[in-house]
């Protein structure tokens, strides 16, 4: 559905961010991109909708070649890419509604949406899309009176207004507490399995990634060194992508979650230590199960 | 690191220009410069003496202002006045916007930014008062070619600082914007106006004022307006008019300076 062919990025300071990237991503799948910081994972991302230009390669959104567009063409194609960011880039003097109503701006003409006056289709599209990421009743609130996470559901609704085939996430997590990560997440998880919707999320927080995404891209220097399922991730390939370091304790992580999806709740008996992260693996597997 | 003894105990901040020689070069040269300029500001003590008796005069004659004798004229000044700040800003500010709009780097493309940016720069290159000179020897005298000068002059105060406050808002909100497929026009109206519209609605009843003020100043080179009520007082040494006249603009500036203030503590 989505391929990304040879894309290279050098930057006018002549930085060379993406050194040849070649991946593609089925409807419907979720991917998590890590790699330590400065390995290009931002550029990849916004060279896939162009709001950064690749210097060389292609970027096919279901066969079409989103780098061969311009002005309307290249609109059409940014509208079916939903983008979600670490920083929630809500428009902060607008209210939730005119945020999550502003993923239609590639559908409506400029007098519509400068009225404020959207089709009654979307208006009700945009109030399902509220209840549905908890924020029923915070339409008429303005977006910088929210909270962080409530922000980044905003954000989420947006992106899905949009209709679009592939949601590109860049950190979505990396300003929120632990918590709100997690259910955050969980919603987008969830989310883009409601919908067949695929989703590439740029992720620092490797743990994270583990627990909800299964197939996971390591980038470093801007080159693609891991491409497979989370569940070969091993210390040795977590290495190859960031460096030297004890991962041990990370892919524990991943051994916990493996166990908590074998046994169940059995999981929280063993707790010692670390019993609340565990229990709490544990709470997100069944969740997760249940939805 | 082996040797303990060898860390330093004295610190001192490093100098701006590290060459002494040139720092104190600098130094001594601005000294000498504001000296000799001093000494070349003669000043006649003997004009000094005369004037302090006129400019006594003057002050005195705000205690007792006249409003009355030269109402008419006054009224019909004052009216001019407003009519001329009200309708040059309005103008002043639909021009500004899409200068100031084509003159911010990031949301402009760059020849449109350097003919945008030359607009302001030879708007803010003229003062009023030589504008208001070129507009009354084509337009003739009167208030119109004041309304053209209040409104050239407001391109470059307004576009100017329109065109800053642009480049300096949050690029993350444009990017949202531009990643929903977003056009232009779309993106100003969602991503750039709702981050600087209270700034534009500061400066425009900042500038508002500015023009009131100003249209007392250029009425003096004939571009109509209170300010040639005002010379005129001068010229026949009515001080008791002139100071009736400066105490309504100062009025007027004050009820200004109030409400734009109210209102922009609102917007925020």
């Amino acid at each position: 559905m989505l391929k990304v062919e040879n894309v290279v990025k050098r930057y006018p300071t002549g930085d060379l961010a993406l050194n040849g990237v070649w991946l593609e991503v089925e409807q419907g799948q979720v991917v998590a991109l890590i790699g330590p910081s400065g390995a290009g994972k931002s550029t990849l991302i916004r060279c896939i909708n162009r709001l950064v230009e690749p210097t060389r390669g292609r970027v096919l959104l279901g066969g079409e070649d989103v780098t061969a567009l311009h002005g309307a063409g290249l609109r059409r194609a940014r509208r079916r890419m939903g983008m979600i960011f670490q920083e929630f880039a809500l428009v902060e003097r607008l209210t939730v509604m005119e945020n999550v109503l502003s993923g239609q701006l590639g559908y409506v003409s400029f007098w519509r949406s400068a009225l404020r006056r959207f089709p009654a289709r979307v208006v009700a599209q945009a109030f399902a899309l509220l209840e549905r990421v908890g924020l029923a009743g915070f339409e008429d609130k303005r977006a910088d009176a929210l909270s962080g996470g409530q922000r980044q559901r905003v954000g989420i609704a947006r992106a899905l207004l949009q209709d679009p085939r592939i949601l590109l996430v860049d950190e979505p997590t990396a300003s929120l507490d632990p918590k709100t990560s997690r259910q955050i997440m969980r919603l987008m998880t969830e989310l883009c399995a409601e919908r067949r919707l695929a989703a590439i999320i740029n992720m620092h927080d490797v743990p994270l990634a583990l627990m909800f995404v299964p197939r996971i891209i390591g980038l470093r220097a801007g080159v693609v060194v891991y491409d497979g399922s989370a569940d070969d991730l091993t210390p040795e390939r977590l290495t190859e992508i960031y460096g030297e370091e004890d991962w041990t304790v990370t892919t524990r992580a991943k051994a916990r979650r493996a166990a908590a999806a074998d046994d169940g709740e059995g999981a929280e008996d063993e707790g010692e230590a670390d019993g609340a992260v565990r229990s709490s693996v544990a709470q997100d597997e069944a969740r997760m199960g249940g939805t | 690191m082996n040797a303990h003894a060898a860390t330093p105990r004295v610190w001192r901040k490093p100098p701006f220009i590290a060459d002494p020689r040139l720092r104190w070069a600098i130094c001594l040269g601005a000294l000498g410069y504001l000296v000799l300029s001093y000494a070349t500001v003669t000043v006649n003590w003997g004009r000094v003496l005369e004037g302090m008796g006129r400019g006594a005069e003057f002050v005195l004659a705000f205690f007792r202002p006249d409003f009355v004798s030269r109402w008419g004229e006054i009224a019909e000044g004052f009216a001019e006045s407003l009519a001329m700040t009200g309708s040059s800003t309005v103008l002043g500010v639909m021009v500004s916007v899409p200068i100031g709009l084509g003159g911010a780097r990031n949301i402009s493309v760059l020849p449109v930014y350097l003919v945008c940016r030359g607009i302001i720069a030879l708007s803010r290159a003229f003062q009023e008062v030589i504008v208001a000179i070129l507009f009354v020897a084509m337009f003739g005298f009167g208030p119109f070619a004041g309304m053209l000068t209040l409104a050239f002059a407001t391109i470059g105060f307004l576009a100017k600082l329109l065109a800053e406050d642009i480049e300096a808002i949050d690029p993350a909100q444009v990017e949202a914007i531009r990643a929903t497929g977003a056009t232009w026009l779309q993106l100003i109206n969602y991503g750039v106006e709702p981050q600087v519209a209270p700034r534009l609605v500061g400066l425009s009843l900042y500038r508002l004022d500015i023009n009131f003020r100003e249209s007392a100043v250029i009425g003096i080179v004939g571009a109509g307006g209170i300010g040639a009520t005002l010379n005129t007082a001068f010229d026949r040494y009515e001080f008791e008019t002139a100071a009736a006249i400066l105490l309504i603009i100062i009025a007027i500036v004050m009820l200004a300076e109030y409400t734009s203030g109210y209102i922009r503590r609102r917007l925020i």
